[in-house]
């Protein structure tokens, strides 16, 4: 997805419902791709330091400066869980602090992957 | 906000959400300058004089630091020529440290290698040279005799000073639709990357548009390249009016005017969109209390437009959810209604609808017009030499709705 009139790349929407966890925008046709390997939710991440928030009315839109990248996170409580990464040991962690449901847990995860493969979250060092 | 505006929605799809208007534009195009060096004959924002009443530096740093604080992200910079502004340098680099990030559109008249060497060394620009024809003959029609020339110098300097992706952008045309490949094959020899966009009849392009718009044979060619090698191309998504042909474009298939994008203009207008400069779609300006935000997130004409449509022919069309029946100013400008189909409609219904016009329809024009009056070195041969065809005055209103602020909006 490009956007309109936009060109800058834009990376998978990010949202926590639905089977594949990134939405793929209207009639792209394109499956979503598999959760990255790259991504373990036991490790501690935070939002990527070259990474801006903008709260929308669904949601947030995301802003890569480094790559920019455009995305967009499709729910709200998913923009808590992203901005208070840094805060918990964990994704998993996160996930439980910001009081989402244990039977959404994997559907946030495949969106916290689809981040992480975009480079808009990034794993820290310390926990 | 007025009262007619629907509810948002909670969840579901991306375009639905976008339907109903961001707090902020997702990207924003900002004309510094109507001045230009050439004289396009397309020209979407009749561009040619620079207007007295411009932004001062000082106003254009006030737009920059309110992007900001609205986190705009990134801002699509153009004209007229950005780059003859002679502050223009100054506020790139004052929007790079405001965290906006720029990507601006010239024909390549001041880039030399110095200038191309600074810019290669900056981040968060990005540069976007427009060519029209692959070949100096088919690009100079157009863009007039030189701008062949000037833009691969241009290119030439920007790849010599290891700039990396940077952009060639291209308004499709009945006389370069057949060219694609060739394009693509120049911007390959740069290492840029090709950019495709649909001419509308905006501006001084209403003047040409009949004669310059492509043909349904070049539309489904240009559908089937598209389709074939759409991931190594960018098209700021202005084609997904083709979409009706079967399988949707990637992209955001979405008429974003007001939505999700807008113009200033550089005396400060906010128009919905850059291809809708004319009076039906100026939601403000930036100079007025409460700046741009207001502007966006409070007029009444943006309020209008930040809502599904649900009325009209297009509606009713089996392929409405792919075309959204194409662009708002595509069928402005040639006197069509906003909720039927598109000019260019892929069925024929827009060419169906442009033969039912009324014979008394007077297409609307901007009152915004900056052409060069006098003669221009170089001019386009497309609308024949030596002098530039007078413009014709306009016609008065065949009918009062005509001149209503309001005709055809519903
Ligand atoms: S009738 Fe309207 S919706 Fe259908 S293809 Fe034409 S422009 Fe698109
Ligand atoms: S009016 Fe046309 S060019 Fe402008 S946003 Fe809508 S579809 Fe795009």
């Amino acid at each position: 997805m490009r956007g309109v009139l936009i060109d800058a790349p834009v990376a998978a929407p990010a949202g926590p419902t639905g089977g594949a966890g990134a939405a793929s925008p209207s009639g792209s046709g394109v499956p979503a791709p598999a959760p990255s390997p790259g991504f373990d939710p036991s490790l501690p991440w935070r939002r990527a330091r070259s990474v801006a928030l903008r709260p929308e009315p669904f949601g947030a839109l995301v802003y890569h400066f480094g790559n920019r990248k455009l995305s967009f996170l499709k729910s709200k409580a998913l923009v808590t869980v992203v901005e208070t990464l840094a805060e918990h040991p964990s994704a998993d962690a996160a996930l439980v602090a910001c009081g989402v449901p244990a039977a959404q847990h994997a559907a946030y995860r495949r969106a916290l992957a689809d981040l992480a493969r975009s480079q808009m979250i990034e794993p820290r060092e310390t926990p | 906000m007025t009262a007619v505006v629907p509810e948002r929605p909670v969840g579901g799809r991306l375009i639905d959400q976008f339907e109903y208007g961001l707090d902020a534009p997702i990207c924003l195009t900002w004309e510094l300058t109507y001045a230009c060096n050439l004289a396009c004959a397309h020209c979407l924002s009749s561009s040619g004089r620079r207007d007295p009443r411009e932004l001062s530096t000082a106003e254009a740093e006030a737009v920059i630091d309110e992007l900001q604080r609205m986190q705009v992200f990134y801002v699509n910079v153009g004209g007229g020529e950005p780059t003859v502004r002679p502050d223009f340098w100054h506020l790139l680099d004052y929007a790079i440290g405001h965290d906006v990030g720029v990507k601006f559109s010239t024909n390549g008249v001041k880039l030399d290698r110095a200038r191309a060497q600074q810019l290669a060394a900056t981040d968060y620009v990005d540069v976007q040279i427009s060519l029209d024809g692959a070949t100096a003959e088919v690009n100079d029609r157009v863009r007039g005799t030189g701008s062949y020339a000037t833009a691969v110098r241009a290119l030439e300097n920007l790849a010599e000073a290891g700039m990396r992706d940077f952009k060639v952008s291209v308004v499709v045309t009945r006389e370069n639709a057949g060219q694609l490949d060739e394009f693509r094959a120049l911007t390959d020899r740069y290492g840029a990357q090709l950019r495709i966009t649909r001419l509308r009849p905006s501006g001084r392009g209403a003047d040409v548009w009949d004669q310059l718009h492509p043909t349904q044979a070049q539309q489904r060619e240009l559908y089937a390249w598209l389709l074939a090698n759409g991931d190594r191309v960018l098209t700021g998504d202005s084609f997904f009016h083709l979409s009706a042909y079967g399988q949707a474009l990637p992209g955001l298939n979405l008429c974003g005017a007001g939505r999700v994008v807008c113009l200033i203009d550089p005396v400060g207008d906010v128009y919905a969109c850059p291809f809708a400069i004319h009076e039906q779609f100026l939601a403000g300006n930036v100079r007025s209390p409460g700046g741009f935000q207001r502007v966006w997130q409070h007029s009444e004409l943006f309020a209008d437009l930040r809502s599904p449509q649900t009325g009209g022919a297009c509606t009713k069309c089996a392929h409405f959810d792919a075309c959204r029946g194409g662009c708002m100013a595509a069928k402005f400008f040639t006197g069509l209604p906003l909720d039927g189909p598109d000019p260019e409609c892929v069925q024929g219904y827009g060419e169906t609808a442009l033969a039912a016009r009324d014979a008394m329809t007077v297409t609307p024009r901007s009152s915004v017009d900056h052409s060069h009056t006098g003669p221009v070195r170089g001019q386009p041969t497309l609308l024949g030499m030596p002098a530039i065809p007078a413009r014709p005055t306009p016609a008065p209103p065949a009918r009062p709705c005509d001149e209503s602020p309001l005709a055809g909006m519903r």
